[in-house]
């Protein structure tokens, strides 16, 4: 007779007025097991986490601890229970030490004075069964890198004696290598025993960590299993409920003359300076880890960072980028890796996100023409697909892949003609993604050019007509695509050296 | 259908602070001991010349509250104009000219607001905390720390009760408040500087990424901000008849409530000029109400206060609800 589950979930619902956004999900979770659940944004899986967490009341369905009945009244409760969740924004206080984060509400304390001792030991206990004694307790968590915030969070959890561990996107801002290291860390705990649920969009990533997967579609579970009898086509299969015939639709385009060249740009940030070339209806990929200097390449060429040196052209005008308005008007149109943060506006309405770069077109004497513009932004809405309600819609209110085609709807709508995407497709679901690649490729069919950053490989690889590699703020390599393998990018943007072109792709 | 519904929804968030200003006048009109006298033209009128000097100021910080900032200098300026005005009037100066000085010294020191938020890149709070400072020193300055009397003119009639002449049926300073709301509700609404005034409140970093002139739109802002108290100081000049360098003192805090009960948010991106009228209105029948039954001071400073704290809690709920 096998024991109880660590966790049990039966027939659990949730709607929001009209909306069934959780329809009788079963679920269960063992002890010292890794479990993903996969899903579309929008499939039901935040909405899932946080009945789990005691954010959200079930309207229907029982939860079981260890075969205990758990009916959490809020999240405290379900800390308590020992429910950790670690969200994708990661919930820490910037300017609280590492100690201080740690122990948040959970200190120990002598008649209300804080035991900074047995703190220290707790904490210094954790940090070295997570491998990582180097972080001081002692600094403010803003100083630290995103991995190693990561790491904080989950010592958090730990330090609380949390049984089940929720991580939801834990690897979308993290480089190969702290993804690496988290990776070495859920499997220790996997090995203590704690129930571990993972989601992420990275299938690659699930297929390496994971034990078992559960996959929602519209608030339903349909279907669960062993990840080793399972393949990302299967996946992706149960998770949009039917194929897809091509995840990189490939629109055929040809390079043209050049159209925009930088010669020596370097930036405050920046630590080398960058020559680099780009055709009409090219799409160059930038590959490189996190902090390689891809994003501030982007800034810089933009004009949002300051400029030390270096020139760029683009279709015959010279300028020394500073300010964006400048940029814009050269035919530049950058989109923000950061949606929520620099990208979007996200308490203003869609159509003022959508045309922001450009009022011109709405604009009489100095006079805007709201009605105008909303019908504008409606016909981009259409013509992108974006699902919105109208074009006084908040873009808060939008799911990510939605706010994703904004940002990029402006853009078009700014008629840009040199389109600079970092990390487009980050944190966004798979048809959405497709969507995108779909639109980079027309981009170029239509003799625009794109520079696509990505810390995804295989969309690089499937999408980019080039691809250039970044290393430690410089520049290493630019070849084309076809001459790329994920093993020959990831050496360049690991090591920083020039791979050797004869042995490139034949190592196996 | 579509545009109908919007239209409706836009009322319904405009209620808010309506039925604050409905509620005040409609307690204090059913009190039997003030209901013949209180919501009588000449009582009104009175009420609405009180409200010129923190309308005009109010104007300005809404535009700054939507842009993201705030300005605690706003009544300092506002003194430091009064006392230029009168300084000017002593010289000799025409009142016209002088009236002039007085706006512009006002527009000056938001000017001044923007150059040092923008170039320094300091917090709004701190730069224009310093210029509270700043401006009512040099005030205190230039009248040698007393109140500087200056002869009459037809700058003191802008804020007299009676009209002069006749046919304006209420005062110059009325009709000036009026004037500039509309003005300041067209600029923040239906032109392209008033977008991106939002915008940069909304969300600075995506302003700039769009390609708004951010520094640019922060200076244009304050200045404006600035101009309009150093009118409501000419205002002030005309109420007093002297340049007074000790007016106004606490009033930007006035000021900010009346915006914030107005429903703009202090952090950046919301706000109206007619929101903060509203505001403005609120304030002051209370405090005419509460004058005219005899309460003490504390008691309408005790009631103001809990308003502030009502109407931001409402306007939440109604963020909530949306």
């Amino acid at each position: 007779m096998p024991e109880k589950p660590l966790l049990s979930l039966t027939g659990i619902s949730k709607s929001f007025g009209p909306n069934q956004v959780l329809d009788a999900v079963d679920f269960e979770l063992e002890a010292g097991e890794v479990q993903a659940i996969l899903g579309e944004n929008g499939a039901g899986k935040s909405t899932l986490i946080k009945i789990l967490s005691g954010a959200y009341k079930p309207d229907r369905g029982r939860m079981f601890i260890s075969g205990v009945e758990y009916r959490p009244s809020g999240p405290l409760e379900g800390r308590r229970q020992g429910i950790a969740v670690i969200y994708q924004e990661l919930n820490l206080a910037p300017h609280l030490t590492v100690e201080e984060n740690i122990m948040l509400g959970q200190e120990e304390s002598r008649l209300g004075l804080v035991d900074r001792k047995k703190n220290l030991e707790r904490i210094k206990k954790v940090l070295e069964f997570l491998c990582h004694p180097e972080i001081s307790p002692d600094i403010p968590v803003r100083k630290l890198s995103v991995g190693a915030r990561q790491v904080v969070e989950i010592a958090r959890a730990l330090a609380s004696q949390a049984r089940i561990l929720v991580m939801d996107e834990p690897t979308s801002s993290l480089s190969q290598e702290d993804t690496r290291r988290l990776f070495e860390i859920i499997r220790k705990l996997r090995a203590e025993g704690v129930g571990i649920i993972y989601i992420s969009h990275f299938l690659e990533e699930v297929l390496e960590i994971a034990d078992r997967f559960t996959v929602l579609r519209d608030g339903k579970v349909v279907g669960r299993g062993l990840i080793k009898e399972t393949s990302v086509e299967e996946l992706i299969q149960l998770m949009i409920g039917r194929r897809i015939s091509e995840l990189f639709p490939r629109l055929p385009h040809q390079p043209g003359e050049v159209i925009l060249s930088c010669s020596g740009i370097k930036s405050n940030r920046m630590s080398r300076p960058v020559d680099l070339d780009l055709r009409r209806g090219e799409i160059l990929g930038v590959a490189g880890l996190v902090g390689a200097g891809r994003t501030e390449f982007l800034r810089a060429l933009f004009g949002l960072d300051r400029l030390e040196q270096g020139l760029v052209v683009v279709s015959g005008r010279r300028f020394r980028p500073s300010f964006t308005a400048v940029s814009i008007g050269c035919g530049l149109g950058m989109q923000s890796e950061d949606r929520q943060v620099e990208g979007l506006a996200v308490r203003m309405n869609l159509a003022d996100n959508l045309t922001l770069s450009r009022l011109k077109p709405y604009v009489r004497s100095g006079f805007l023409n709201g009605r105008k513009q909303k019908a504008a932004a409606s016909r981009w809405i259409e013509r992108i697909n974006i699902k919105a309600r109208s074009p006084e819609q908040k873009v808060w209110t939008l799911s990510g892949g939605n706010q994703q085609k904004v940002a990029l709807a402006r853009l078009l709508h700014q008629e840009a003609e040199v389109f600079l995407l970092d990390e487009p497709t980050r944190g966004i679901d798979v048809m959405s993604k497709a969507q995108i690649y779909e639109l980079m490729g027309r981009l170029a069919a239509d003799s625009k050019a794109v520079i696509f950053v990505s810390s995804y490989l295989p969309e690089l690889l499937g999408v980019a007509d080039r691809i250039a590699v970044f290393h430690r703020g410089q520049l290493v390599e630019v070849r084309p695509a076809a001459s790329w393998t994920e093993a020959s990018l990831m050496r360049a943007a690991v090591t920083g050296r020039e791979s050797d072109p004869v042995l490139t792709g034949e190592r196996p | 259908m579509k545009v109908a519904g919007s239209g409706l929804k836009k009322i319904a968030g405009l209620a808010g602070p309506f039925v604050g200003l409905i509620l005040v006048i409609t307690i204090f009109s059913l009190m039997p001991e003030v209901s013949d006298r209180f919501l009588n033209l000449a009582n009104i009128k009175s009420v609405a010349t009180q409200s010129v000097i923190v309308a005009l100021c109010a104007l300005g910080m809404t535009l700054i509250i939507v842009s993201g900032g705030i300005d605690l200098s706003a009544a300092s300026n506002l003194a430091l104009s009064c006392v230029l005005v009168a300084y000017a009037i002593n010289l000799g100066v025409p009142p016209l000219l002088a009236a002039l000085v007085g706006v512009a010294a006002g527009g000056t020191i938001g000017f001044l607001n923007g150059f040092l938020i923008t170039r320094l890149r300091l917090v709004p709070f701190i730069v224009t905390l310093g210029m509270m400072g700043i401006a009512r020193g040099l005030a205190k300055w230039v009248a040698r720390n007393q109140k500087i009397d200056a002869p009459l003119s037809w700058l003191n009639e802008l804020m007299v009760r009676t009209s002069k002449p006749s046919w304006l049926l209420v005062s110059p300073g009325i009709w000036l408040m009026i004037l500039f709301s509309l003005v300041m509700a067209v600029l923040l609404r239906k032109t392209v500087f008033g977008r991106h005034a939002f915008a940069v409140g909304s969300n600075e970093l995506t302003a700039r990424l769009c390609g708004v002139r951010t520094d640019r739109v922060k200076v244009v802002v304050y200045t404006i901000s600035g101009l309009l108290c150093g009118l409501a100081g000419v205002m002030e000049f005309s109420r007093l008849t002297v340049g007074d360098p000790t007016v106004a003192m606490g009033l930007e805090l006035d000021i900010i409530a009346a915006v914030v009960i107005g429903g703009g948010s202090l952090s950046g991106g919301e706000g109206s000029i007619l929101g903060t009228l509203v505001g403005v209105f609120i304030m002051a029948f209370l405090r005419n109400g509460c004058t005219m039954m005899g309460w003490p001071n504390y008691f309408q400073e005790i009631i103001i206060g809990a308003i502030i704290i009502a109407a931001v809690t409402l306007d939440r709920l109604r963020h909530r609800q949306e």
